[in-house]
Order: C-alpha cells, then structure tokens, then sequence
C-alpha cells in the first residue's frame, strides 16, 4: 500500500513528528511504500539542517535526513509556509538575496500542489498535528 | 493523474490565534485546481472561520476572511457546517458568510455554498472522503 503523509508541526514542541516518524519507519518495516511526506505549518521546522539538540536527545532533523537517505524517501518542505519561517534551500537563497541557507539532507523545497498530488496518488493519507 | 478523488479539508481551529486556518485556506484554494471533488467542513472552533464582518485591524494580522466569499469561483460547492458546533458557540448560519456557486447549467443561478449538517450527518460525510486533510 502506497502513504501520504503530511506533518503539521515542528519538532520537539509537539509530538507529531517524532510521531509521524516512527509511522513512517513502521509502514516501511511492514513493506509498504511512503509516496511523499510533505511539511506543512510549523512542520517545515522539521527540515532544517542546524537542528543541534543536546546529546542526549534524538535528533529529529537528522532522523528524517537519514530515513530519506536510506529508504530514498520524499521529504517535501511547503514552500509558502517555508518562507514564513525561514527554511531556505540554495535556490530559495539566492531568489530572496539571504547569506546562507539551512534545508536539510533529504529535504526539497515545493509547491502545495505536492500534497495534492501525494493524495490523488497515494492509497492512504494521514496527517499528522494538533 | 486520472482518476478522480474526494478531498475534504476538515477545519476545526478558530481563524486567527494560530495560523491553521489561513494556511489550510491556501490548500484548499491549491487543491481546486486539481480537479478533484472538494469538500470544505468547518467543525469545533473552525465555525468562526465563516463568520461575517471579522475586522482584525487591531491584532495588526491580515483579515482573510474575504477570500472565502472566493471559493465558488474556485467551483467548491461543498462547504458543511456541524451544527452542533454553531450551536454550541451561540451561532446560526446567519451569522456566517453567505457562500455561493454558480450553476452553469442553469444560466449561472447562484447556489448556496453551505450546508448545516449534524455531527451525524457530517460523520457521514467524512465516511465517503478518500482524503480527508485535517487543520
């Protein structure tokens, strides 16, 4: 079976995206396929690279970076929401003149229309938020 | 992308404190375009999205609210309202926004938008939605 996923909050805040995440490596585990995890709201905030908790506490950037990594999943950061917030990828740097950027490994920048088209193609979706 | 899919976005939060309302009217606006069939609920605080003559010029945050008045344009037909959660919060429908479609095939006769639905009848309709996108 083909999953949508969509997280409305950021990390450590709130619990969804840890929540989604364990979802994501659960349905994987039972062989099933993530089509796309779109980032949306506060969500974005899961997509970027200078997350630095301390030692003892998972890195949820890092995590998603490295289930994108190793199950060549689709990580989509909502560009409106993105700018809102300040998460910037190369393209998005040098389109607003910003001095640097912070999207993650594994994270794209895009369209709305992405979780649309996650939902049209997808068996399931499920949201993850308040 | 071929096949047709029924999407509902189901809005539960009150229009202005946090931003899930203005950001789910941005998917909904998006997701017109994608030639699905939509449906609009507002549910639990989410009432108070629809409702008429907001005026936020003293929270210094942008009034939204016009731009639902924009979604038969978008051919959204479908909006329901839980009754239950106006009445709850000492609402009619009265007091929302009155939302209109145009029917083409009866030389662009406006039609009401929204539809006043028991928790019952709304559990319904979220029971025939292939996506159900939650704000």
């Amino acid at each position: 079976m083909k999953f949508a996923i969509q997280v409305n909050e950021g990390p450590y805040t709130h619990e969804a995206s840890v929540t989604a995440l364990n979802f994501v490596k659960a349905v994987l585990k039972a062989g099933h396929e993530v089509f796309r995890v779109f980032f949306y709201h506060d969500g974005v905030n899961n997509g970027t690279r200078y997350t630095s908790p301390p030692r003892d506490d998972i890195n949820i950037a890092d995590s998603w970076s490295e289930l994108a990594k190793t199950h060549n999943l689709d990580l989509v950061v909502c560009v409106a929401a993105a700018q809102r917030r300040g998460i910037v990828d190369q393209g998005e740097q040098e389109r607003n003149g910003k001095d640097g950027n912070n999207i993650a490994d594994g994270f794209r920048i895009s369209g709305l229309g992405q979780l649309i088209e996650a939902g049209i193609e997808a068996d399931r979706s499920v949201v993850f938020g308040d | 992308m071929s096949s047709i899919k029924k999407f509902c976005y189901l809005n539960r939060k009150a229009p202005y404190g946090t931003v899930y309302a203005w950001e789910a009217l941005e998917v909904v606006l998006i997701g017109a375009a994608f030639d699905q069939d939509c449906s609009v609920v507002f549910t639990d605080d989410g009432v108070y999205q629809l409702l008429k003559g907001q005026d936020t010029a003293d929270l210094g945050i942008k009034n939204f609210s016009p731009t639902y008045s924009a979604l038969g344009d978008y051919d959204i037909r479908k909006i329901y309202v839980e009754k239950e959660s106006l009445e709850e919060r000492g609402l009619s429908v009265d007091d929302l926004q009155h939302l209109v479609w145009e029917d083409e095939d009866e030389d662009y006769a406006e039609k009401d938008s929204i539809m006043v639905v028991t928790k019952d009848e709304l559990a319904q309709v979220l029971d025939e939605q292939d996506v159900v996108l939650s704000f």
